[in-house]
């Protein structure tokens, strides 16, 4: 019963995170119709601006918000300059441009920071809250962090007019421009914002799993089961999606198929989702009249 | 009192072929201008051009200012709303929401809100269907809300892309009555475009007759709907 518990414990935990990779992506999908390949990518370059924050001296806190402000313009930027002049490309086209994007951005951290892996500090003790290894604040710091991530956009999308026009912008391009909304400095917006949100996840990743180029690509591929299990357009399904994707991963691993098939179990339940549920479980199936 | 809008020599093009070839047109300060011809005789792309929506060329003025090479968002921000061919409806919305984008290009939140109160006033199904996901609206409903989204933004001249397409009779009815209302109590000008010349007729004092992208005559609606001959030849009754 105690490894139950502590797989499950493990499992949220390990969920919070893919639901922060799983909020990034659908992000970008509410804002702009497009599944970012590169999502993980960017989320451990960013990581690594904030690995060489903290090993130039500053303070943990400073480097966390500074990296999300830095990978926030980041997004921005690589929306106006690279995906802007692909607006009106086939959608083959950009799907390109995002595992361009991944392979950049892997290259460019290697290049620059190697591929020896590093330590990345946690800014929540290993501490121990039971007394016998069953929850420690670590693990509740994590999850802490990806509710309160969702909340913000919550409330970000539901009751301000800027997330009311960045839906409508995802929505209906043109009809959004008629009502006098920016389009195409929404869709930048939803970059930036995904970009931040993935440098968040990033950063919560990287003390579990120790820092390199490579941490986030199974990461992605949980990520991505966690936004489709919980509806691609949905925040709140995607980070209840993350929970139950870390959950069942780490219960089917421990009782199961074993470690080694975890990510064979991910990739299972992409293919599950899409095929029986394709709207996912907490999605809502838009009704049109025609 | 003078043209709150005027077109000279606009054409407009998709891709490479040329819908619209040198169309002038005026519409008075508080009046309404109806934009009538075939299918096909581009109609609708003269509306899109005036707001900048294809690749056009010409000289646009609104209200005395240059607007031939601002962007839609601009010139819908400058005070004109334009009622899109197919409703423009935000789908996945509610009627509330599909209002209150408005609020996101308005400073003035406080008329903002009384300008949705008005609203409701000229459509009170709407009010209603407020919670509703917009796409789960009737076509007339849908048409409803896309006048109001467009008097939500507090317009001076709205442009209106066949209003009538598609609707019951008495729907349509209902609709140019509350046309003429706001045009009336709102004093906001109009250009519409429609296929229903009868209505438009009735609703308009100045008449465009297009046919294959160009301007064919032009005049008050009285001279229009009393010339048999001319009735015959382009509106086909």
């Amino acid at each position: 019963m105690e490894f139950f518990i502590q797989q499950v414990v493990a499992g949220l935990t390990s969920g919070a995170i893919y639901a922060c990779v799983a909020l990034g992506l659908v992000m970008i999908f509410v804002s702009t119709d497009h599944i970012n390949f590169a999502q993980g990518e960017m989320a451990m370059f960013a990581t690594y601006i904030a690995w060489a924050l903290i090993d130039a001296g500053v303070p943990y806190w400073i480097a966390f918000g500074s990296t999300i402000l830095i990978a926030f313009v980041g997004g921005l930027l690589i929306q106006r300059f690279i995906l802007k002049p692909l607006e009106n490309a086939p959608v083959l086209a950009l799907v390109v441009c995002f595992i361009a994007l991944l392979s950049i951005f892997n290259a460019m951290a290697g290049m620059i920071w190697s591929y020896t892996i590093k330590p990345f500090p946690s800014p929540f003790p290993a501490l121990d809250l039971t007394g016998h290894g069953l929850v420690n604040v670590r693990q509740l710091g994590v999850v802490g962090v990806t509710l309160i991530m969702l909340g913000i956009l919550t409330v970000f999308f539901r009751y301000t007019t800027l997330g009311l026009a960045m839906r409508a912008a995802a929505q209906n391009a043109s009809s959004a421009r008629l009502m006098g909304v920016r389009v195409s400095w929404m869709l930048a917006l939803g970059w930036g914002l995904a970009a931040a949100i993935g440098a968040t996840a990033g950063m919560l990743v990287a003390p579990l799993v120790f820092l390199d180029p490579n941490m986030m690509t199974g990461i992605l591929v949980y990520g991505f089961a966690a936004a489709l299990v919980g509806g691609i357009a949905n925040p709140a399904g995607a980070v209840l999606g993350g929970f139950i994707v870390g959950v069942l991963e780490n219960l089917v691993g421990s009782y199961v198929i074993g470690n080694e098939l975890k990510l064979t179990f991910a990739l299972a339940m992409v293919v599950g989702v899409l095929l029986f549920k394709p709207a996912g479980l907490f999605g809502r199936v838009i009704v049109k009249r025609v | 009192m003078g043209a709150i809008l005027e077109a000279k020599g606009v054409s407009a093009w998709y891709g490479m072929i040329q819908a619209v070839t040198e169309v002038d047109l005026q519409v008075e300060q508080g009046g309404v201008t109806a934009l009538l011809g075939a299918n096909g005789a581009g109609k609708t792309t003269t509306l899109r051009a005036l707001c900048n929506m294809v690749r056009r060329s010409g000289t646009t003025t609104f209200d005395g200012v240059d607007i031939s090479r601002r962007s839609t968002e601009d010139i819908v921000r400058m005070g004109v709303a334009h009622v899109p061919e197919g409703r423009g409806t935000f789908v996945a919305l509610t009627v509330e929401e599909n209002l209150k984008l408005a609020f996101h290009t308005r400073r003035d939140r406080a008329a903002a809100m009384r300008d949705m109160d008005l609203v409701f006033d000229y459509f009170p199904r709407l009010k209603e269907r407020i919670r509703q996901q917009a796409g789960t609206l009737s076509g007339g409903e849908q048409q409803m809300l896309a006048i109001a989204r467009a008097l939500m933004l507090a317009p001076r001249l709205m442009l209106l892309d066949e209003p009538s397409f598609g609707l019951a009779p008495l729907i349509v009815q209902e609709i140019f009555r509350i046309l003429r209302q706001i045009n009336r109590d709102a004093k906001v000008s109009m250009l519409i475009v429609e296929q229903n010349a009868a209505l438009a007729l009735e609703l308009a004092d100045q008449v465009y007759l297009l046919e294959t992208g160009s301007v064919v005559t032009s005049g008050p609606s009285d001279m229009v709907r009393n010339d048999e001959a001319l009735r015959k030849a382009y509106l086909g009754y």
